[in-house]
């Protein structure tokens, strides 16, 4: 199947939208499970808190945060398309959810250290 | 015309929906040539049995489209020259529509969602009455005048990835019809309409792709139209009319 059409940036745009909803699906179920271990078992959640501590995961939580504003300000993005009168910014609009979300990832990382 | 410089290896898909291949021929480059001259050149040169589409050949009856190097086009407007990849050219039958056979599609299910879309005009006055005035600055007129030049060619439906993945949904050249008819003051089917586009497969499934108003070669904007059909439904909808 040819991607041929698929290379304009707004199609791109929407993709990642997608697929930061698919990727946060994933991540719901891991913490509502941590989430869980408060009611169930304390010190596991300790030691997991620990465990969020390192580099690595903090890193990994930035990911996620970015994933969330791209998802939130893309979704945004996309009722202000379908239910304000139509603007041709549109990929100006795109890539502000872009950068509003790459920020909110940014300011997570520099608070988390 | 100049005299041909260099041969385009060019691939066109023969065959029907069950069958299919790729066969390819070599094909005189001209100045100012469109995708339209080599599909035509390759017929009364190398393959007489070769069925395309083609009528007016200046971007009129929206007849010719086709998949050029995987994107849709309207053929008798697209030079070589733009769309060229190594001196080579793809062209296929036009995506999401079953083909007959080579580069002819089956357009029966493109028109039959027109109608699903009611996308016929409901006159609410006779041809004895006064001439409905209606300014042209009118702001739905405005909205009705920027989607109306559809040619019906299909291009967008071809790069819809919505129809793609539902060949129900109505695609976006019925919904853009279906627009300028619930901006048109004239109109007697308002409501239906409404209802009728914003059923399962109507205008609700629009993923915002935007694809149809990347490719439409008459710069339309059927995304706006679609999502001005979510607006009007929505709208209706609050009010308990659907």
């Amino acid at each position: 199947m040819s991607l041929a059409h698929r290379k304009d940036s707004l199609w791109i745009v929407q993709f990642v939208h997608r697929i930061s909803g698919l990727l946060l699906v994933l991540f719901l179920p891991v913490h509502f499970y941590v989430l869980g271990l408060a009611l169930n078992d304390a010190a596991e959640l300790d030691q997991f808190l620990k465990w969020t501590d390192s580099p690595a995961v903090k890193f990994a939580e930035a990911g996620l945060v970015g994933l969330l504003g791209v998802h939130l300000f893309g979704g945004l993005r996309i009722l202000a398309l379908e239910f304000l009168p139509w603007s041709p910014r549109q990929k100006t609009y795109a890539a502000t959810a872009l950068a509003l979300s790459f920020v909110a990832s940014v300011a997570f990382l520099l608070r988390a250290f | 015309m100049s005299q041909s410089k260099e041969l385009l290896q060019v691939s066109v898909r023969r065959g029907t929906e069950d069958e299919s291949g790729l066969s390819t021929y070599e094909v005189p480059q001209q100045e100012s040539q469109t995708i339209l001259d080599v599909v035509t050149w390759i017929q009364r040169h190398r393959e007489p049995s070769l069925s395309y589409r083609f009528a007016c050949r200046v971007g009129m009856c929206g007849s010719c489209a086709m998949m050029v190097n995987g994107e849709p086009r309207w053929t008798c407007r697209t030079h070589v020259q733009k769309v060229l990849r190594d001196g080579r050219l793809r062209i296929e039958p036009l995506r999401n529509l079953p083909v007959i056979r080579d580069l002819v599609c089956d357009m029966t299910e493109f028109f039959d969602k027109w109608t699903r879309a009611k996308g016929v005009f409901e006159p609410t006055e006779t041809r004895d009455d006064e001439f409905a005035a209606i300014k042209p600055s009118d702001p739905k007129r405005m909205q009705a005048n920027a989607a109306i030049e559809c040619i019906n060619c299909a291009v967008c439906y071809a790069a819809c990835d919505t129809v793609n993945l539902n060949r129900a949904y109505l695609g976006p050249a019925a919904l853009n019809r279906a627009w300028t008819l619930a901006n048109d003051d004239r109109d007697g089917a308002y409501y239906d309409r409404l209802a009728a586009v914003s059923e399962s497969d109507g205008c609700m499934n629009c993923h915002s792709h935007q694809s149809c108003m990347t490719y439409c070669p008459n710069e339309l904007n059927p995304t706006a139209s679609i999502a001005g059909l979510k607006r009007l439904a929505s709208l209706a909808y609050l009010k308990g009319k659907l």
